[in-house]
C-alpha cells in the first residue's frame, strides 16, 4: 500500500513538470512566430494610417517588443496565482474565455468520450472474439475506414445529410441565432449539439475498437484461454470469466489516453460545426495571433490530458490485483 | 492384472501438422507429430517421453480439440471403445477428459482461484465439491480468495491438480507438470497422479524426463521427432536388453544411473525429416530398409517402430551389433 | 482461384495500392495547371461527364482540383512522414543505446510530445513557422515519430539482449559493425512498415491543418482548401464539392494504411501461416 501511494505521488509530481515544460515548449513556439500580432489583427492599411505613438500602444497590447524568457516567467507567475492573462480578441480574462467555452466543449466531448468508449469496447471485444469471422471483417473494416476519414469531412457529409437535405437538425452552433440567453432552451441546446457529439463519437470508436481487438485477439490466444477451453469452458463463459476482466485494464488506459485524441478532435469538429467550444476558440486564438488564449488553451487541455493519464495509473492501482496486493512495480 | 482393464484413450497414427509459408508463396504443410500412437487403459498410467519442442503438447490439445485454426489433425482417436468426435471432445473437455497444465501460467491471472476452479459456478455443490478438493490436498480454505500470483510454489501444483478433480475425470492428461522442479516436488506432484490412476483413472503423463516417468509410470511410450518409436513397459527399463529400439536404448544409456552416454547429433528439425524412421541418420544400425515405411508392430509384450525389430531373433540380433560396436 | 493463396492476394494488395497512389500523384502533377483553369461558362456543374466531380463556382473542374490537391498533399505526406520516421528511428535507437540520460530525456520528449492534442501542437506549430507549406511540413513531422520511436526503442533494447547479439560482442565485433551488419536487417522492415503506416496520418492531418486556415495558402489547390471552401456552398445544396475530394481523400489514406499492413504481413514471419 505504501509503494502504491508512492507510486502515485511519483505520477502526480511527474505529470506537473510535464505541465511547466509543456507551457514552456508553447511559449516558445508562439514566441519564435514570425507573424506580426499587430498585422494580422489590425492590418497593414490601418497601420499605415495610425500614428507612432498609437502603434507603440497597440505593439504593447499586443506585447511586442518584449524579450521572451522575461515575458515567460512572467506568464508563468501570473498563470501559477490564477491569472491566465486577458484574450487579446476577446478582451476578457483568459480563465472567463476558457471558462465559457469549456462549459460549451466538455459535455460535448464528455458524451462522446463515454459514447465511443462504451461502443468502442463492445465492438472490440465482440471483433476480436473470433477473429477473421464475418462480423470481424466488417467492424475491423469500418474502423479503418473511419480510422481513415478526417473528423471535419465526416461534420461536413453529416451535416450535408441532416442539416442540408433532411433539414431536421440545425446547421451548427450551440443556440439558435437571435435568441437571447434567456431565451435558449435546454432542447435547443441538445439539439444544436447533437451532430458535433455524434461526429466526435464516430470518430472516436474506431480507435477504442481496434486496440480493444488488438488486445482481445491477444487474449484469446493465451494459455489461460487454452486451459479455459480445455476445462470445457463454452465462449460465453470464457468471455464472462476470463476476456472480460483481461481486457478491463487496457481499456482503461485506452479510454483515459483517448481523452488527447477527443479534445483534438473537438478542434476540427467544433471548427466545422461553428459550435462555440474550446476547440474552436484554440483555432480562433491561433488564427487571430491571440497568444495568452492559445497558451491558456493548450496548458489546459495538456492538463487534461495528463489528467487523464494519472486517473488510469490510480485506476490500475485499484483494479489490478497484482499492483495492489503484490505490491508489484508498475 | 491391469490387462484386464478397460482401454479407456486409443490413438492410432496420429499427426498434427501446420499449414505455413515457406519461401516466397510457396504454401507448404509442416508435420509435427507424423504418427502417434498411444493406449492407455483405466488405472493405468502412461508416459509419453519426448525431448522438449518435438510437439508433445499438440497431442494433448488434440486429444481435447482445442489445436490451433491452421493445425491439421489425422489419425483416429479412440476414447472409451467409441471415435472421438469434436462434438464428444467437447462435451467430454473439463469433465471426462482433464488437463493438468505445466504452470499457474495457464490460470488467468486476474481471477481469483476459488472461482477460476469452479468455472465461475456460484452454487453450493461446486463450493462444497471445491472445498472437499482442496481439504484432500490440504489447501486451507483462505487459498480461494488468492489471486495466482499469490500463490505458493508448494500450492501451485496441487491448485493444478485440482482443477482436474471439478469433473469427474476418466482420463487425466498432465502435459509436462513438473517443470523445473527438484525431485522431492516432483515425487509428491506424481504421487497425486498415481492416486489418480489407482482410483481408476486413465494417466497419460506427457514428459521429457524419462528419469520421471520411469518412477511412477506403468508404461512409456518414447517419442522421436514426431513419431512414436516404442512403446515398452516401465519394467522392461530396469536393462538395455529388454529395450526394442536403438533410441530407446540410446535414451536409456544417457540415464544417470547408466552412465550419462550421450549419442551424437540432434533430433531432425520436421521440415528436414528423413524418410522412414526419424531416428536413420543417428543410428548405427542404419540399413536402406529402415527408408521405408516402418510399421508399429507387436515384440515381446510392448510395440516398436523398427525394421530390426522385425527380423527374427531381433533383440539377440540387437544385442550382438551393439557389442561389436562397444566391445562391451 | 487455383494456385492463389493469401500471400499472393497480399502482393497485389500491395501492388495495387502503390501503383494506385502513385498514378494520383503523377496525374495531380501533369495537370496542375487544368486544375486551376477557371472558365465560368462551365461554373457550378453538377457531377457527370465530362466532369466527374463537377465543377465549383469559377468553373474549375473539381476532379482535375482534387488529383492535383491530392498529389500535393501525398507530396507533403511522404517528405514530413520520411522525415519523421528518421527521427523516429534516430532518436529510438539513441534511447536503447545511449545509456539511462539520454533514455529518459527522449522518454520524457516523447510524453511531452503526446500530452498536446495532436491537433493543437500541429496549430502550435503551423503558427510558430508562420503558417504555409514550411509550417505543415515541420508540424507534420515534428508530432508522428513518436510511437514509432518507442517500437524502435523496445526493439533495440529487445535486440541488445539476445544471444547472436551477446556473441558477436564477446567476440570482439565493434559496436558500429553490431548496429551495421546485426541490428539493422532487424530493424528495417519495422521501420518501413513504420514509415508507411506513418503517411496516412500525416496526410490526414496535413489536411486537417489546412483545412482550419494554419496550412497551405487558399491559392494552393491542396485538399484542405477545397474541403474549407466548399463549406461555404454546401447551404446551397452544391454537395458536390465537399463529398467526392473528401471521399477521394478517405480512398488514399485507407490505400496508404492497406499498402502498410500488407507490407507488414509479407514481412513478418510470424504471420507466415495465415
Amino acid at each position: 500500500m505504501k509503494e502504491y501511494v508512492v507510486f502515485i505521488g511519483k505520477h502526480t509530481v511527474r505529470m506537473l513538470l510535464l505541465l511547466f515544460f509543456v507551457s514552456a515548449v508553447a511559449f516558445t513556439l508562439v514566441s519564435i512566430s514570425p507573424i506580426d500580432p499587430l498585422q494580422a489583427n489590425v492590418g497593414q492599411a490601418a497601420l499605415g494610417s495610425m500614428s507612432q505613438e498609437q502603434i507603440a500602444k497597440l505593439k504593447d497590447y499586443w506585447g511586442v517588443g518584449q524579450p521572451p524568457v522575461e515575458r515567460f516567467l512572467h506568464w508563468a507567475g501570473d498563470f501559477f496565482r490564477g491569472d491566465m492573462g486577458v484574450s487579446l480578441l476577446y478582451r476578457q480574462p483568459v480563465a472567463k474565455v476558457i471558462g465559457v467555452r469549456l462549459s460549451n466543449s466538455l459535455w460535448l466531448m464528455a458524451i462522446a468520450w463515454i459514447l465511443s468508449g462504451l461502443a468502442g469496447f463492445v465492438l472490440g471485444i465482440l471483433s476480436g472474439l473470433r477473429e477473421g469471422s464475418f462480423l470481424d471483417r466488417i467492424i475491423k473494416g469500418y474502423s479503418l475506414l473511419i480510422a481513415s476519414t478526417p473528423a471535419f469531412w465526416l461534420a461536413l457529409v453529416l451535416l450535408m445529410i441532416f442539416a442540408v437535405w433532411l433539414k431536421v437538425l440545425p446547421i451548427g452552433l450551440s443556440v439558435p441565432i437571435g435568441v437571447e440567453t434567456e431565451g435558449v432552451t435546454f432542447a435547443d441546446r441538445i439539439q444544436h449539439a447533437i451532430l458535433p457529439a455524434v461526429t466526435l463519437s464516430i470518430t472516436g470508436i474506431a480507435n477504442i475498437t481496434l486496440h480493444t481487438r488488438e488486445k482481445m485477439i491477444e487474449i484469446m490466444e493465451s494459455d489461460y484461454v487454452l486451459f479455459a477451453k480445455a476445462r470445457g469452458e463454452s465462449t460465453w463463459d470464457i468471455v464472462k470469466n476470463h476476456a472480460l476482466r483481461n481486457v478491463l485494464l487496457p481499456a482503461i488506459t485506452l479510454q483515459f489516453a483517448s481523452i488527447s485524441e477527443i479534445f483534438g478532435g473537438s478542434v476540427l469538429v467544433e471548427q466545422t460545426f461553428s459550435y462555440p467550444g474550446l476547440g474552436q476558440a484554440a483555432v480562433t486564438a491561433g488564427l487571430g495571433s491571440d497568444v495568452p488564449l492559445l497558451l491558456g488553451i493548450t496548458v489546459i487541455s495538456a492538463a487534461f490530458v495528463f489528467g487523464g493519464n494519472l486517473i488510469a495509473n490510480v485506476l490500475y492501482g485499484i483494479i489490478d490485483p497484482r499492483i495492489r496486493r503484490g505490491g508489484a512495480k508498475v | 492384472m491391469r490387462k484386464e482393464k478397460k482401454v479407456i484413450l486409443d490413438i492410432r497414427n496420429f499427426s498434427v501438422s501446420f499449414e505455413q509459408y515457406e519461401k516466397g508463396f510457396q504454401k507448404t504443410g509442416l508435420p509435427v507429430i507424423r504418427s502417434l500412437d498411444v493406449k492407455v487403459h483405466e488405472g493405468e498410467m502412461v508416459a509419453v517421453v519426448g525431448s522438449s519442442g518435438s510437439g508433445k503438447s499438440l497431442l494433448a490439445h488434440g486429444i481435447l480439440g482445442i489445436l490451433p485454426y491452421n493445425a491439421t489433425m489425422g489419425g483416429e482417436l479412440w476414447y472409451d471403445g467409441e471415435l472421438l468426435t469434436p462434438g464428444r471432445q467437447k462435451e467430454l473437455r473439463g469433465n471426462e477428459i482433464v488437463l493438468v497444465p505445466q504452470s499457474v501460467a495457464f490460470l488467468d491471472p486476474l481471477m481469483k482461484i476459488g472461482p477460476q476452479i469452479r468455472k465461475g459456478k456460484k452454487d453450493k455443490r461446486s463450493r462444497e465439491k471445491l472445498n472437499g478438493i482442496f481439504r484432500g490436498y490440504h489447501l486451507k480454505e483462505e487459498v480461494q480468495g488468492l489471486y495466482p500470483f499469490e500463490l505458493s510454489g508448494g500450492m501451485n501444483r496441487r491448485v493444478l491438480v485440482s482443477t482436474a478433480l471439478m469433473g469427474n475425470p476418466r482420463l487425466v492428461i498432465a502435459d509436462e507438470p513438473t517443470p523445473g522442479l527438484h525431485m522431492e516436488m516432483v515425487r509428491r506432484v506424481m504421487s497425486h497422479f498415481r492416486e489418480l490412476a489407482d482410483q481408476g483413472a486413465g494417466v497419460l503423463l506427457i514428459t521429457h524426463d524419462l528419469e520421471q516417468a520411469l518412477e511412477v509410470a506403468d508404461r512409456v511410450v518414447v517419442f522421436y521427432a514426431g513419431t512414436t518409436v516404442e512403446d515398452a513397459a516401465a519394467a522392461d527399463f530396469r536393462s538395455e536388453e529388454t529395450l526394442r529400439h536403438p533410441y530407446t536404448r540410446a535414451l536409456w544409456r544417457a540415464l544417470p544411473q547408466n552412465g550419462f552416454q550421450c549419442i551424437e547429433g540432434v533430433q531432425p528439425y520436421v521440415k528436414d525429416l528423413p524418410k522412414g524412421c526419424p531416428f536413420g541418420p543417428r543410428c548405427e544400425f542404419c540399413t536402406e530398409a529402415c527408408q521405408e515405411e516402418i510399421p508399429w508392430s507387436r515384440v515381446q509384450g510392448g510395440n516398436v517402430r523398427c525394421v530390426l525389430a522385425e527380423q527374427h531373433p531381433k533383440i539377440e540380433h540387437l544385442e550382438f551389433s551393439m557389442e561389436r560396436r562397444y566391445g562391451a | 482461384m487455383r494456385g492463389f493463396n493469401g500471400r499472393m492476394k497480399t502482393a497485389l494488395l500491395f501492388g495495387m495500392a502503390v501503383a494506385f497512389l502513385a498514378a494520383v500523384t503523377l496525374a495531380g502533377m501533369v495537370f496542375s495547371e487544368e486544375a486551376l483553369l477557371t472558365d465560368f461558362s462551365r461554373k457550378n456543374l453538377g457531377p457527370g461527364i465530362p466532369y466527374l466531380f463537377g465543377t465549383d463556382w469559377l468553373g474549375r473542374d473539381m476532379f482535375l482540383r482534387t488529383l492535383t490537391g491530392l498529389s500535393v498533399s501525398i507530396r507533403i505526406g511522404l517528405l514530413a512522414a520520411g522525415v519523421s520516421s528518421v527521427l523516429a528511428l534516430l532518436l529510438g535507437v539513441a534511447a536503447a543505446t545511449m545509456g539511462k540520460l539520454a533514455d529518459s530525456v527522449i522518454t520524457w520528449i516523447i510524453d511531452l510530445v503526446m500530452g498536446i492534442p495532436h491537433i493543437l501542437l500541429l496549430i502550435l506549430i503551423a503558427y510558430a513557422c508562420g503558417k504555409g507549406f514550411k509550417g505543415v511540413v515541420i508540424g507534420v513531422a515534428l508530432t508522428h515519430w513518436t510511437s514509432l520511436a518507442r517500437l524502435i526503442r523496445g526493439e533495440v533494447l529487445q535486440l541488445k539482449e539476445a544471444l547472436y547479439i551477446k556473441t558477436a560482442r564477446k567476440l570482439g565485433v565493434s559496436s558500429f559493425e553490431i548496429a551495421w551488419k546485426h541490428m539493422l536487417p532487424h530493424l528495417f522492415p519495422q521501420f518501413l512498415v513504420g514509415l508507411i503506416l506513418t503517411f496516412p496520418h500525416a496526410i490526414l492531418h496535413e489536411a486537417s491543418i489546412t483545412f482550419l486556415g494554419f496550412g497551405l495558402p487558399p491559392e494552393q489547390p491542396a485538399i484542405g482548401i477545397i474541403l474549407s471552401e466548399s463549406m461555404k456552398y454546401l447551404a446551397m445544396g452544391r454537395w458536390w464539392l465537399a463529398l467526392f475530394p473528401g471521399l477521394l481523400l478517405v480512398l488514399t489514406v485507407v490505400l496508404f494504411d492497406v499498402a502498410g499492413e500488407s507490407l507488414r504481413r509479407l514481412l513478418d514471419p510470424g504471420s507466415a501461416h495465415k
